[in-house]
């Protein structure tokens, strides 16, 4: 057995497994019968039919031929992990640190993930972006926002 | 005459100074983000949709819609200018406008394709204005199998539309399904898949959805890949209006482009995007002997396109408008902000909210009309602002999008959720697996689960009430049909032959 290529047989994999773990899922709740289809029935069904669907795509993965082996090719690391930590980051921060203080760490981060990385372009985009989203969002759409840190509102 | 009457009624809502503003308001907005390149309709809905949150239905709606045709618009101004189609509809009139920019003739380019989708954007106005009340007659008629089987016919369309793998394609529509399942159980209450963390037992929001796939998956993309040699067209754009000839040879086009746009518009699935692919193609057979061959800037190639898609773009208001029920991915933001407004798409939209079906109706005219007087003088602006390096513009998107997500419910919990959707995103673009589907079967799933459910409680379980009754019957027939018609060997050839034209 010879991987064909590589992108369907990772995503026939994540089907399959996805598919398998939301319709094993659904057997904790009650399936009902056709007549009165209890809150398992569709769930199952579905997660049954996603697993074989991700079947077909191994299948094909594995049996027909593809250019150069699709491979999936290099995973850009850093921008993934920098991006979503930059994002956690914020949702763990703004409640305790407010807009005026995440922001600039939020763009600080963000900015690590591209290739070039220069001071002067951080707090440039730190000092337009947070005025902004404070004229904005708060300001203008006066939405419910922290906008400064706990310790200061106290 | 109950058309002008509603049109009427319609004019008198949007001409009100505060929706005239919004209108105005959106499409600026959606012209000036959609011409960046990568920033599509559905990217700059979902990262502006925070904004609706204050404001009341019909302005939230009127700027919605602008934001969604000037998106569309500025999408086009990119392709014709820097090759850089802002979204996928507009990949087909880089192919010739481009070439045009490149011999000087991008003014001719670009206000062939304004005029074009101004025109088509008329047209597509008055169809919608006709022909939603009698949908919305027959959308009364239907009952749950009825309901079930045009979803399933909608989700098909999707799926054979979209480019790529077919079986992964629907394979993604079927995971977007489940994903839609991780919440309370409308009928029992029973919390399903939220392993005891009381905030996935409302569900996951749309929007969350949305940013973490389309938002932050793109930028993790984009910053992946070595900077890319962008080749901007920094020369002046010379000469605004394309000759006489221009007019001639592309008033056909346009004609026919609207007309296709049209139809394709309002099928489930079809929307602009294959619209623009399927004039393109009708514009090369139709057209003898052009002046200028195709490829190497023809006005028909321009001028079809650009009209059909806008047309379709129109017309994809229909299902979402009279069936609730939306075609494709953008119309499914539409919905959700709808319910986030508190109306429950569907027929009864137009009756129980007249100025806001009608008012939104005449607002998409009186946003084409802003469109066209936007764009032609400001061509030159949308130029500079395409200057901006990326370096600037991926910081900014990201605090839009992390400020949208938390302002949804005020709340950290969606943040992360969308930070783990991000990392999702990533993985379907490795492994070429279209997100659009994905967010039309979220979107889709409890509607449809709560039908099928319905429709077999009162069959008595009985699954051959899907068959049984007529209109469903033909519904699903349909969705076999384009099933079908797909997997053809001819059929699929030509597909993938088009799809590879994109690149």
């Amino acid at each position: 057995m010879k991987i064909k290529s590589q992108r369907d047989f990772a995503s026939g994999l994540m089907f399959l497994v996805v598919g398998v773990a939301f319709a094993w899922g659904a057997t904790d709740y009650s399936f009902g019968t056709s007549a009165r289809p209890g809150p398992g029935y569709f769930p199952f069904g579905l997660g049954i039919l996603l697993a074989v669907l991700g079947g077909f795509v191994l299948f094909k993965a594995l049996t027909l031929e593809s250019e150069g082996g699709d491979p999936i090719g290099a995973i850009a690391w850093r921008p993934l992990l920098v991006i979503v930590a930059a994002v956690a980051m914020f949702g763990i921060a703004l409640p305790r640190l407010g807009l005026v203080c995440t922001l600039p760490l939020l763009i600080l981060m963000a900015a690590l993930a591209g290739p070039e990385f220069k001071w002067r372009d951080v707090l440039i985009s730190s000092a337009v972006l947070t005025a902004g989203s404070w004229a904005l969002f708060i300001w203008g759409l006066k939405l419910t926002i922290p906008v400064w840190p706990l310790f200061i509102n106290g | 005459m109950d058309l002008l009457n509603n049109l009427s009624l319609g004019f008198q809502t949007a001409l009100t100074l505060q929706n005239l503003a919004y209108a105005f308001f959106g499409t600026v907005l959606g012209t000036l983000i959609g011409v960046l390149p990568g920033l599509g309709p559905v990217a700059t809905i979902a990262m502006l949709l925070p904004s609706i949150y204050t404001l009341d239905a019909t302005p939230a709606l009127i700027m919605l819609a602008g934001i969604y045709y000037g998106a569309q618009y500025g999408g086009s101004t990119t392709a014709i200018l820097i090759n850089v189609p802002g979204e996928s509809s507009s990949v087909v009139t880089a192919i010739d406008g481009y070439q045009m920019a490149r011999r000087g003739r991008a003014g001719a380019a670009l206000a062939a394709a304004g005029l074009g989708s101004f025109f088509a954007g008329c047209v597509g106005t008055i169809i919608i204005a006709a022909f939603a009340p009698p949908l919305t007659e027959l959308a009364f008629k239907f009952g749950s199998a009825e309901y079930f089987s045009l979803m399933v016919l909608g989700l098909v369309g999707a799926v054979v539309l979209a480019s790529g793998s077919l079986i992964k394609a629907i394979a993604m529509i079927v995971l977007g399904l489940l994903l839609g399942q991780i919440n309370t159980d409308v009928i029992t209450g029973t919390a399903r898949f939220s392993f005891d963390i009381p905030e996935l037992t409302d569900g996951i929001g749309f929007v969350v959805i949305a940013m973490g796939v389309f938002g932050f998956g793109e930028i993790i993309a984009n910053l992946g890949q070595p900077a890319e040699q962008r080749e901007v067209f920094t020369k002046e754009v010379k000469g605004l209006w394309p000759t006489r000839e221009d007019f001639k040879e592309a008033f056909p086009s346009v004609l026919r482009g609207t007309a296709l746009g049209s139809i394709l518009g309002v099928l489930p699935g079809g929307g602009a995007l294959l619209a623009s692919f399927a004039s393109y193609t009708l514009e090369k057979k139709v057209t003898r002997n052009p002046r200028v061959p195709f490829g190497k800037g023809a006005i028909q190639g321009v001028a079809g396109p650009e009209s059909a898609n806008n047309a379709g773009a129109q017309t994809s208001f229909i299902p979402m408008l009279t069936l609730g029920i939306p075609p494709n991915a953008v119309m499914a933001l539409m919905v959700g902000a709808m319910t986030i407004k508190g109306i429950q798409p569907g027929p009864q939209v137009m009756t129980g909210n007249p100025e806001l079906f009608w008012g939104l109706i005449a607002s998409m005219w009186i946003g084409n009309l802003m469109l066209i007087v936007l764009n032609l003088p400001l061509i030159g602006i949308w130029i500079k602002l395409l200057t901006v390096p990326y370096r600037f513009l991926f910081p900014a998107i990201v605090v839009f999008c992390c400020i949208g997500t938390y302002s949804l419910n005020n709340n950290s919990f969606d943040v992360y959720m969308t930070a783990g959707f991000a990392l999702l995103g990533y993985t379907f673009y490795k492994l070429s697996c279209e997100p659009a589907p994905l967010l039309l079967g979220f979107i889709l799933g409890p509607m449809m689960e709560e039908n099928l459910r319905r429709a077999l409680l009162l069959a008595r379980g009985d699954w051959s009430t899907f068959l049984t009754r007529p209109l469903s019957a033909g519904l699903l027939i349909a969705a076999a049909l384009m099933i079908v018609v797909v997997m053809l060997p001819s059929i699929k050839s030509k597909r993938e032959e088009a799809f590879q034209e994109e690149g």
